[in-house]
């Protein structure tokens, strides 16, 4: 029973994982403002039409941490303990962003409007940077030393610490986690890109993400490939689920996607929903380019994050010594714990179905000057 | 040194960041339902007034409601960053309330609060009531969740050690989520946010008052949240004396700093004002046994005769212990089983704990080297000696005792601008019923006044509450300094520093706006 409940678990905080880099266009979007988004309108048009959906990005990130708590509280206090400053960095570039919308045209800002804006950008740019490096962590790991019984050492009972000062910094350095980073960057513009192209009522700045999502989006699906190569032939670490002995296994995650099976019918369903939404886009009107390719992004991450911990994987290596990797049998919550929040997430697909009528309802219209200058906006 | 240890700056991090939270979030659930009343108001009357009045009113709600959000995932954050021991040690309990949080509350006030603000035009009237509602009714189940997770860190019930994982883990559900503890702990909470909110709608009513603008906005919006306020804090009160029952019951140690009571004795009084005598505070601090036993605890007091032994026991003649009765031990209290035991004392305790805690080391040993006999012995030990787990960590004394200045004063302050507001919220309505509050001029000054009271009294209850259980992080269980994350002291007194600067920047600028919003007026709308 808990091995289930553990592997429904990491299904459900990868789907969370999944959903926070699709609804990451609001990251994606926020990268515009500086370079793309030049006049005050087309800024004043950006800004509302990602504010209407911020809250939902940054609610799902907490319902990521809170789940990860809740189901894995080994991996919270190991790397949220351990990889300090680039959570702590991650922390601050989500603090401005929660302030900025409703702050920057505000009068008595103190700060000028300008500074909020570069708050968002730096928020959408190194933001999704640096959650995709966090998560390339799945699959590279961490310099860390865990012992739970470390507890019992009463003069320093800290179970898990991180073997080098950079507390964290150094993921950014490993290729690997850096060209996660950027894949996820790009994935957000993109998928930004193809959010104002649907949402907003305004030419100028239509004609310019259509330019540059020809660009963006033949980047971030090379990169993707490469991403994916480096992934298929890297080596991952087995587990042995009876004796809890951690062993190297090259090609782990090809191993992983083949084996498993619906992983890898996702990551392909998910890449071709993703070139089906981008081309419609190219060569079609792209009425629906945004739903298709987000839907395309949210099935191959949440591949990816399944092949990090399914068919018996360590998904959190201890660069240290491996026998002290984290793998979904070390470090989840008790049987019943888990099994008291899986009733609990039964509760899901009603939060789905409010979304989507709320999504839906203030979706229906293109935003427009008219829209924003309306006596009932709330205008950011 | 003060804060030098990386406990010490854990500890000042995660207050300032607890502070800073709490100064918006009441406000949002306060505010949140005092709005969703005055929308009803106008869904009913389909009047343009009450439309104009809820629109002012969601203006200085999203305002705040942005900080909040802002300040509330560093505390989310902290837990691992911060404290990842004790997220270990508690992960499988304090975990399910925080996803529970996350999934019922969270997303219920986002999703809605999109509608409230950007949906007027595009939704219907009820449709956007029923929005405003679910943002209100999703703050208070959010403060529910959360305040389950920080009842049971008073109050540890519902789980049990396991020795193999070593942490503990949930048993049982219904036990965590609905302890005695928690469900008072969130009343008390969400009531006084509800306090909050009105006197801050009471009092920028009475500044346009005050400024002759706005009449009818003003005295609506003041009856709306008088009777609001009024209900609430009588609810307040009540669940005041819910909390000194609790306490006394489960925390004797806090009690007892919150009366700066050293010596227990049968039908204690109740200091009403007070002025402690610090130096035997310093004495204990000294470890200076004499001098702590030749000083007296109050420079001046004025006591209610056997107060506290009614409040905390429900006896008149009941003993309530001091603070050197909880370290010497000895008197005799009743268990959760409903016994009367007598008191370990904390030399005791501390030897209890170390026992426990080399228990589960020789658990772990035996269990490695397949040895099952010496296993179930180092459990048994374990087992027994487990309720003074965490007194295992702790050396002397002055360990165990909190801030007693700090938790007495906060205590007093607290209960003072409590009875203040019943009178003021009183007053409030009897002079909007005589009609002369728009013309009381010291009654207007006196509402402005109330609002950086309330703040005040708020995080005053949060200093009793908080400081008040120190060391402990788990009570009895897990002290301060076996929670921390392995961080340097420097990264802390870094992050502190950030967010300190960060805080204030952001808190002078919603400062700022909600002076202009309020300068600008509901007639902008």
């Amino acid at each position: 029973m808990i091995y289930f409940l553990q592997h429904y678990w990491w299904t459900i905080v990868s789907l969370l994982g999944a959903l926070l880099v699709a609804l990451m266009f609001v990251q994606g979007g926020q990268s515009l403002l500086l370079g793309t988004a030049r006049n005050k309108e087309e800024k004043m048009l950006l800004v509302n039409a990602l504010g209407h959906k911020w809250e939902l990005t940054f609610t799902t990130l907490v319902t990521f941490g809170g789940a990860v708590f809740a189901s894995f509280p080994l991996y919270y206090s190991t790397s949220f303990g351990g990889a300090y400053w680039l959570w702590i960095v991650i922390l601050f570039l989500f603090v401005i962003q929660a302030v900025s919308y409703e702050y920057r045209s505000k009068k008595g800002n103190i700060l000028g409007s300008r500074t909020y804006e570069i708050f968002l950008f730096l928020n959408g740019m190194f933001g999704s940077i640096l959650i995709g490096v966090a998560v390339g962590t799945f699959f590279t790991g961490g310099n860390f030393v865990m012992d739970k019984m470390s507890i019992t050492e009463t003069f320093k009972p800290t179970i898990s610490y991180w073997a080098n000062g950079w507390h964290g910094l150094e993921a950014i350095t490993v290729p690997f986690n850096l060209l996660m980073g950027i894949v996820v960057f790009l994935a957000a513009r993109t998928l930004g890109l193809l959010y104002v192209i649907m949402q907003i009522d305004s030419d100028s700045l239509k004609a310019k993400c259509k330019s540059q999502v020809k660009v963006t989006g033949v980047s971030f699906v090379l990169l993707f490939v490469i991403l994916l190569a480096a992934l298929f032939t890297k080596t991952g670490y087995s587990v042995n689920p009876e004796s809890g002995v951690i062993a190297p296994v090259p090609y782990k995650y090809l191993h992983n996607m083949i084996a498993t099976v619906w992983p890898g019918i996702m990551l392909i369903t998910g890449t071709v929903l993703v070139l089906w939404g981008l081309g419609t886009n190219y060569f079609s009107s792209g009425k629906h380019s945004f739903y298709i390719t987000a839907g395309g992004i949210v099935l191959a991450v949440w591949s990816i994050l399944l092949c990090a911990a399914f068919n018996n994987t360590a998904y959190f290596v201890s660069n240290c010594d491996i026998q002290e990797s984290l793998t979904l049998y070390n470090s989840s919550s008790s049987l019943f714990t888990l099994k008291v929040m899986a009733y609990v997430s039964l509760i899901i697909p009603a939060v789905v179905a409010y979304i989507a009528y709320v999504w839906r309802a203030l979706t229906r219209k293109k935003i427009s000057n008219e829209d924003l200058n309306s006596p009932d906006s709330h205008k950011y | 040194m003060f804060l030098t240890t990386l406990t010490d700056l854990s500890r000042l991090q995660f207050a300032l960041t607890a502070m800073f939270h709490w100064i918006f979030v009441p406000l949002t659930i306060g505010l949140g339902f005092i709005i969703a009343i005055m929308e009803t108001y106008y869904v009913r009357s389909g009047k343009d007034f009450w439309k104009r009045t809820v629109k002012f009113w969601m203006n200085v709600f999203a305002v705040n409601f942005a900080i909040g959000i802002a300040t509330g995932i560093i505390l989310e954050f902290q837990f691992g960053t911060n404290w990842s021991n004790y997220a270990w040690f508690v992960g499988d309990i304090f975990g399910a309330p925080l996803a529970i949080e996350g999934i019922i509350a969270f997303f219920m006030e986002s999703t809605f609060f999109a509608i409230m603000f950007f949906g007027w035009n595009k939704v219907s009237k009820n449709a956007h009531l029923t929005s405003t509602w679910l943002v209100a009714l999703g703050t208070a189940i959010s403060a529910y969740w959360i305040l389950v997770a920080n009842a049971w860190m008073q109050y540890p019930a519902g789980m049990e050690f396991n020795p193999d994982t070593a942490r503990n883990e949930m048993v049982n559900f219904w036990a965590v989520a609905t302890s005695p503890v928690a469900v008072n702990k969130f009343l008390h909470t969400i009531l006084n946010a509800f306090v909050l909110g009105a006197v801050v709608v009471v009092g920028i009513s009475a500044w346009y008052l005050k400024k002759k603008r706005e009449e009818e906005f003003s005295r609506k919006s003041i009856k709306i949240a008088a009777i609001f306020g009024l209900v609430s804090i009588l609810l307040l009160i009540y669940t005041g004396d819910g909390s000194a029952y609790h306490v006394a019951q489960k925390q004797p140690m806090k009690l007892a700093a919150m009366e700066g009571l050293y010596d227990g004795q049968n039908g204690t009084q109740l200091v009403a004002i007070g002025i402690l005598n610090n130096k035997k505070f310093k004495a204990l601090r000294d470890n200076d046994s004499l001098g702590f036993e030749l000083e007296k605890p109050y420079v001046f007091q004025i006591s209610v005769p056997k107060a506290l032994s009614l409040l905390g026991y429900r006896d008149v003649n009941a003993f309530v212990p001091g603070i050197n009765d909880i370290i010497k031990g000895g008197y005799k209290y009743k268990d959760s089983t409903g016994n009367y035991v007598t008191a370990q004392s904390l030399e005791e305790k501390i030897l209890s704990g170390r026992i426990a805690i080399n228990a589960l080391a020789s658990y772990n040993k035996a269990k490695n080297a397949g040895d099952e006999d010496g296993a179930s012995a180092s459990k048994k030990d374990l087992q027994e000696n487990f309720k003074n787990f965490g007194y295992g960590y702790l050396k002397e004394s002055k360990d165990i005792v909190p801030n007693v200045p700090l938790v007495f004063y906060s205590f007093r302050i607290m209960v003072l601008l409590g009875g203040y507001f019943l009178l003021f919220f009183i007053l409030t309505l009897w002079l909007e019923q005589k009609e002369k509050i728009g013309r009381c001029k010291w009654y207007q000054n006196l509402a402005i006044i109330s609002i950086p009271l309330v703040y005040i009294c708020s995080q005053a209850g949060w200093i009793v509450a908080e400081v008040g259980r120190q060391p402990w992080t788990i009570q009895d269980l897990l002290p301060v300094q076996a929670s921390v994350s392995g961080v340097s002291s420097s990264a802390v007194l870094t992050t502190v520093i950030l967010f300190f600067v960060l805080f204030s920047v952001l808190l002078t600028a919603e400062i700022s706006i909600l002076l202009k919003v309020i300068k600008k007026g509901p007639a902008s709308n």
